[in-house]
């Protein structure tokens, strides 16, 4: 087909007609073809970058930090995310009604809130931190620019000064500083994740541009710590230093069977929802960081140490004179008996009696009685900061510190030591290892440190001290039988002991049958008179101990004692010493 | 042939609004994923706040108190405690 042969396609155009359009079109074209070449060749990149600006996101995925709980999933930490209110002072336009409703709701005078907000500073400052969810969905409704609600995880503690010393905190952070926080820090922690997504004009996402990174949770964790026993310990520790007027004590009870810490407290204590006053006094875990000389508290290990050399025997009878002198020391009874059987050196902790007993033995085998149950070492427990307390190696020993030794001076410890190298009497000579966290009881490896004869033979020399003739009347707890060692132990100052301050502790166990928990308390220079340690300890160890057998639902092994005691109790306010 | 070309078109047609189609649906069901994804962590959230607010309820010291003060308990004293052992002794 020729076009040009058709006639009706034959065109009368003027050729200037025809060279207008070409050009025009030309012209035209040329003009896009330069501007796509100008957007495509050589401002792609930028142009990509606003484009992708729009459309595509990084999106950080927050990760809380894990839950503490005791061990009955009582919650003790838990982070949750709180709205907060903040202030951009480049837009912030409020009408005076605004103003009032924002103080309405803020629950703050107008006045106040009127100082906040003209406040002049470049960037945002903060209004109010936290606010509650209905408040925030108040203000979030007013709309009002330049208020801005931003959400931040925030860790709060429902137990407060309760558990203070066990759970620690964390600081602005979210670092674990103290305690349990800071100890398993890395299990606790989240990890943030990643997401790259693309958006829509809305700002749905569309679609993820890269896999996910998933944010990892931060793991929970369930302590040993039961909260209804950690409750009573506070309660009874904070009542008995308020009533001794003393600078401080301490409380722990152990699972004597699986070496579970089921409370710890300390006085003084803490709030650690409140970390505006900051002080470091307060915060110390005294039991597990301070040591003490641990005074009478140390005479059953001596009576162990001759019980399993076969030395002698629960009821030998021993010369005990008021004085006895090693070297250039005189070793003195406060109560004393000329002849006592080495139970009731126990029962009246006689330092005369006990230190008859230790010289029997050579500083090795002391020291190797007193190693073996934990002194001198780290308990173990994986706290932060837990000290080993002091035991000198036995070939620096001089005859006066083998002596003092004996009566529990010359050597330091921590109470969560003593009251862990108690475990071997109460659980037949086999001393758990220490917990924090709730454990099975299949895991556990124990540790033998003495003979089950040997441990059952001192524990009964230690139910002595809390029956008629012993130190420990006020530890009695009605319908159980009860084994224990009073301390009273005088505190160094400046290098020498203080006649007048005393350290009173108490360390035992119940049901004496079949011990199940041990409690050891020490109280810190009690000051109204009162300083035996069966006196100011004693009684605070047999509130927590009935009370937390009774939580534990322990069947009474002395039912009988139960009538018969309160009675006693009642008509004699001030027990023995 | 053209028949073929006629029908291969209109698969290709067909195909192509299929396409259309299952992307917008991926989409659709993408915005539903993501909008419970966020509905999923607020419930978390409120949850842990729940959480909170109960275990602040429960906290021993206030439980105390309520049971002290407003309520008037008191603990048994050991003559009203009966101990049933479960085992007859003779």
């Amino acid at each position: 087909m020729n076009y040009h042969s058709r006639k009706l396609l034959k065109l009368n155009l003027a050729p200037w007609r025809f060279a207008t359009v070409a050009g025009l079109l030309l012209v035209g074209l040329t003009t896009v073809g330069a501007r796509a070449f100008y957007l495509q060749g050589l401002h792609t990149d930028y142009l990509q970058g606003k484009g992708d600006a729009v459309a595509n996101r990084n999106l950080t995925l927050p990760a809380h930090r894990g839950q503490v709980a005791d061990r009955h999933g009582q919650l003790l930490a838990i982070s949750t995310p709180v709205e907060t209110l903040w202030a951009r002072p480049a837009d912030l336009k409020l009408t005076g009604a605004q103003r009032a409703q924002l103080a309405d709701v803020l629950d703050l005078p107008l006045a106040t809130l009127e100082k906040r907000l003209a406040r002049r500073t470049r960037g945002e400052f903060n209004i109010k931190r936290p606010v509650t969810p209905e408040q925030a969905a108040k203000i979030a409704a007013m709309g009002a620019p330049g208020l801005v609600l931003r959400r931040e995880f925030r860790r709060y503690y429902p137990a407060g000064d309760v558990a203070a010393h066990v759970v620690g905190f964390t600081n602005i952070d979210d670092v674990g500083q103290e305690g349990v926080e800071r100890a398993y820090q890395d299990w606790l922690a989240g990890r943030a994740g990643e997401r790259q997504i693309m958006r829509d004009r809305r700002g749905n996402v569309i679609s993820d541009r890269a896999p996910i990174k998933t944010a990892q949770m931060g793991g929970n964790l369930a302590l040993a710590l039961d909260l209804k026993i950690q409750y009573l310990a506070h309660r009874e520790l904070a009542a008995a230093i308020a009533r001794h007027k003393a600078k401080g004590g301490s409380v722990v009870v152990l699972d004597a069977k699986t070496g579970e810490i089921l409370a710890l407290a300390n006085q003084p204590n803490f709030n650690p929802n409140n970390r505006r006053d900051y002080e470091p006094g307060p915060m110390r875990n005294r039991a597990v960081i301070d040591t003490f000389e641990p005074g009478s508290t140390i005479k059953p290990f001596v009576a162990a140490a001759v019980l399993e050399r076969g030395l002698y025997h629960p009821d030998s009878v021993i010369d005990t004179p008021e004085t006895w002198r090693v070297a250039s020391k005189l070793v003195r009874d406060v109560h004393p008996h000329p002849h006592m059987t080495v139970t009731e050196i126990i029962q009246k902790s006689s330092n005369v009696g006990a230190v008859k007993l230790a010289m029997t033995l050579t500083s090795q085998q002391y020291w190797d009685v007193l190693h073996r149950s934990g002194f001198g070492e780290l308990p173990g427990s994986g706290f932060p900061g837990e000290t080993a307390g002091r035991l000198r190696d036995a070939a620096s020993w001089k005859p006066v510190e083998h002596a003092t030794m004996a009566y529990g001076y010359g050597l330091s410890v921590s109470l969560l030591q003593l009251a862990r190298a108690y475990m071997a009497f109460a659980n037949d000579g086999e001393v758990m290892p220490l917990s924090f966290l709730k454990r099975e009881p299949q895991e556990i490896v124990g540790e033998r440190v003495f003979s089950p004869t040997v441990a059952r033979q001192v524990r009964s020399m230690m139910e002595a001290v809390t029956q008629e003739g012993g130190t420990g009347l006020r530890t009695r707890v009605p319908g159980y039988r009860v084994a224990g060692k009073t301390g009273t132990a005088h505190k160094v100052v400046n290098g020498r002991y203080a006649p007048d301050r005393y350290l009173s502790s108490f360390v035992g166990m119940a049901p004496a049958s079949n011990p199940r928990l041990i409690i050891g308390v020490v109280v810190d220079e009690p000051s109204d008179g009162v300083y035996y340690g069966g006196s100011v300890a004693g009684p605070v160890f047999a509130q927590v101990m009935a009370a937390s057998l009774r939580q534990l639902g322990l069947p009474p092994d002395a039912p009988e004692t139960a009538t018969h005691m309160t009675q006693q109790m009642i008509s004699r306010p001030k027990g023995g010493a | 042939m053209s028949r073929v070309n006629i029908v291969l078109a209109l698969t290709l047609v067909v195909c192509a609004l299929a396409v259309v189609q299952a992307q917008h649906r991926s989409r659709t069901y993408f915005i539903e994923l993501e909008r419970l994804k966020k509905e999923a962590r607020a419930l978390d959230e409120q949850w842990g706040q729940l959480q909170l607010e109960q275990s602040t309820w429960a906290n021993p010291a206030r439980v105390d108190a309520v049971a002290r003060q407003q309520l008037g308990l008191l603990a048994p004293t050991p003559d009203r405690i009966h101990v049933e052992t479960g085992v007859d002794l003779p």
